[in-house]
């Protein structure tokens, strides 16, 4: 007993996992026991597959139990903070030995997520206690410079995360170059990219460290207005954010003559999106804090020499934000020393689709994909072939199997085709459709298009047809000339990102995956059997057990037979939903 | 793009009964904010859980905002309604993960089991479908969440029995 601490991962994913009523219980017990802990809170640690997560801290280490419901948090509780007595088999990450989970957590370097997991998010105290606003009081008491401050974020190479890559001491220089009474910094947090998470998991596991790092940028350009657009989706992220703000405010770090930096004045409010994906895009993102519709404009003027009502605005993602006050603290060479030679330090990835281990990872740049996929996410599910990853979302494409060698940094993944983005990676099978993957991204992009640009507009709903007519057979050998064509086009005419990369998932599908587009089109097969159309379901009466599991659950009723007798699909009634082959626990529906 | 009009025919019995007054803190807070338009937006749903076409006349005469402009904003953005919805939004996750996993089959599942489109509502007007791009719990995909809550690793049956639980309590309650 004594000096034990008990941590709850309450981050979304953990929330949506169940970490919530874990935590009631576990505080319930300590009350009505009277146990003798300090029971805590913090974020995500990254490791979602193994949500809900709980940490017991004692006199010899740290015991990290994962998937953890009310009773095994009851157990732990009995065993290991009564007895003390650690419950091994619920352990998946301890610093006093290795477990099966150490090939996670072993290659990561933890940069820009030093904090997520690590600490109670909403307590800034712990932030500091951590070597949080040290680098901000670092340029207070040394009287570093602005220039001084921007020659070390160009140093570290730290390029931009949200997926541009551009270098953001670069860009700070540019702004600081437009002299403005009024300057805006701009935290971009409108993580639209579907299937990337990191920013929701910075901002509501480390939201000081954001702050940090703006209050360092608006430092170096001089910027006195800050601005944090947030996607409203992440109400966890906001609310966090929100109380981050409050407690620098209290503490001087926002405000007036800042750490008694003479006439540095600044502070920061949150501007809740209200979803719309081209509002990732610098100047359509500007629009909207304007209260308009966000839709990009021509550049230049670039934002850096007016941007925010027409002001001086620099704008960061918020992972490049979070790497900022890091590289103030320990300098650029130590972040430049990871990485490769064009991309310096580390990258965060969020791990999703079909890979055993999803979740977030930070490794230095220059790791090969498959490394990320297959030691860090632990291989595929199922341990089903391996078949392609898709990366940079919406505007990124399909790196398959065999160039799965290719490392992550910026000019690598470009060379397949593919962007790093903001860092999602989906992971993909052999059960995964490539054709039906470029159809989603385009599906989303023809949706998110703000109809500026007319190829844009209308090109990406014309490609997005040929792709229907593809997966529904009905597609012509012309249709892949068609969509090259298209593609290319719409890449030309089009004012922003969102446009010019739309194509991207078409077009490396159509490089790598070739054969499936014909096999649909020649053949009228998918050969992942994802694309309904193409298939038809049937009986195997081998195995047909007549349990009629299949026949109950089949919400168009097309499934007869008697129990205990082989039973039989209505074709004509069949709407391909692929309810009976999920249910029938004995393999006897077939696809063909 | 995502336009649906405000429909001419509407019945306004609903709309009569909506008190207008509630929006006057809202409106004195932004009146002369420059940037006011989205706030006020967001501000008028969270009230009503959508924007009454009255809504937007009151505030554009109070506050000068163009009815035009109003309107072109709130048909842009994905978060704003302007027709009433259930209780219950169910918002299913249709992001890359989710689509993997076959998120697909669940919404497919729920219009099927409460016999209406995506983005409508049921005539009881306790639950309303939407598709959603990606809530952020790709690790726990297919997901859907429901007033907040987010439910992971569904498949079409799951995501129906949580529905019809809804509807039993629901029930039970009234």
């Amino acid at each position: 007993m004594g000096n034990k601490q008990v941590i709850v991962g309450l981050g979304s994913c953990g929330i949506a996992a169940g970490a919530g009523k874990v935590y009631e219980k576990i505080r319930a017990l300590k009350e009505v026991e009277g146990l003798d802990f300090e029971l805590k809170k913090t974020s995500c640690v990254g490791m979602c597959y193994r949500e809900p997560l709980v940490e017991v801290i004692d006199e010899s280490g740290s015991y990290l139990y994962g998937e953890i419901d009310e009773a095994k948090a009851i157990e732990i509780l009995n065993k290991h903070i009564e007895q003390n007595i650690p419950v091994q088999e619920y352990v998946v990450h301890s610093d006093l030995f290795k477990t099966v989970d150490n090939t996670f957590t072993d290659s990561q370097v933890k940069i820009a997520l030093r904090n997520c997991g690590y600490m109670d998010p909403e307590k800034i105290q712990e932030y500091e206690d951590r070597q949080g606003y040290a680098a901000i009081k670092k340029i207070a008491q040394n009287g570093i410079s602005r220039e001084e401050v921007i020659k070390t974020v160009l140093d570290s190479g730290l390029r931009g995360r949200g997926g541009g890559g551009f270098p953001t001491g670069l860009k700070w220089r540019f702004a600081n170059n437009n002299k403005s009474a009024d300057k805006y910094i701009i935290c971009n947090a409108d993580e639209g990219d579907p299937g990337a998470f990191m920013d929701r998991s910075v901002l509501e596991g480390d939201p000081h460290a954001v702050l940090e790092g703006m209050i360092i940028g608006a430092y170096a350009i001089e910027a006195n207005g800050g601005v944090i657009y947030c996607r409203a989706e992440y109400p966890l992220a906001i609310k966090r954010l929100n109380i981050a703000i409050d407690q620098a405010r209290e503490k001087g770090y926002l405000g007036k003559n800042i750490l008694g930096i003479e006439g540095f004045n600044f502070d920061i409010y949150i501007k809740e999106g209200a979803g719309a994906f081209v509002c990732g895009e610098e100047t359509a993102l500007i629009a909207s804090i304007e209260g308009e519709r966000g839709m990009p404009r021509k550049r230049p003027p670039f934002p850096a020499a007016s941007g925010l009502w027409k002001k001086p605005t620099n704008i960061n993602n918020v992972e490049t934000f979070a790497n900022i006050p890091w590289i103030i603290l320990n300098e650029a060479d130590a972040y430049s020393k990871y990485g490769t030679e064009k991309s310096k330090g580390t990258k965060v990835f969020a791990l999703a689709g079909k890979v055993k281990r999803s979740g977030l990872v930070e490794v230095p740049m220059g790791m090969s994909i498959r490394d990320v996929i297959f030691k860090l996410g632990g291989g595929i599910q199922n341990d089903k072939k391996f078949k392609a990853v898709q990366m940079g979302g919406p505007s990124g494409g399909c790196i398959p199997e065999y160039l799965a060698d290719t490392i992550v940094d910026y000019d690598s993944v470009n060379a397949t085709g593919a962007i790093m983005g903001s860092g999602g990676m989906v992971i993909m099978d052999e059960t995964t459709c490539m054709i039906d993957v470029a159809k989603f991204f385009l599906d989303f992009t023809q949706k998110e298009s703000c109809g500026k640009c007319t190829f844009c507009r209308i090109g990406t709903k014309r490609m997005l047809e040929i792709l229907t007519r593809i997966t529904e057979g009905k597609g012509e050998m012309e249709d892949i000339a068609r969509l090259e064509e298209l593609a290319q086009q719409i890449k030309d005419s089009s004012l922003c990102g969102l446009g010019q990369t739309a194509p991207n998932p078409v077009l490396t599908t159509l490089k790598y995956f070739r054969d499936e587009y014909e096999a649909h089109i020649r053949d009228k097969k998918c050969p992942s059997k994802v694309c309904t159309s193409l298939l038809t379901y049937e009986v195997d009466p081998d195995k047909c057990t007549g349990c009629t599991v299949c026949a109950k659950n089949c919400p168009t009723s097309c499934i007869e037979g008697e129990r205990k007798a082989v039973h039989f699909i209505r074709q004509d009634d069949c709407i391909k939903c692929g309810t009976c082959y999920s249910k029938c626990k004995f393999d006897a529906i077939r696809l063909s | 793009m995502r336009i649906s009009r405000i429909s001419a025919q509407k019945s306004t019995t609903e709309e009569d009964k909506i008190d207008l007054s509630i929006l006057d803190p809202l409106i004195q807070k932004y009146k002369n904010k420059k940037g006011n338009m989205i706030p006020l937006l967001q501000g008028t749903q969270e009230t009503f859980g959508y924007i009454p076409t009255a809504a937007f006349l009151k505030i554009s005469s109070e506050t000068g905002l163009n009815l035009s402009e109003m309107y072109g904003v709130a048909t842009f953005y994905a978060q704003f309604r302007l027709t009433p919805v259930g209780k219950y939004v169910i918002k299913v996750c249709h992001g890359t993960a989710c689509h993997v996993q076959n998120a697909k089959a669940v919404t497919e599942m729920i219009k099927e089991a409460l016999k209406i489109g995506d983005g409508e509502t049921t005539t009881d007007r306790l639950f309303t479908l939407e598709s959603v791009a990606c809530l952020g719990c790709c690790s726990l995909a297919p997901v859907m969440m429901i007033k907040g809550e987010a439910y992971g690793k569904l498949d079409g049956s799951k995501a129906v029995k949580i529905i019809k639980n809804i509807r039993i309590q629901e029930s039970q309650s009234s």
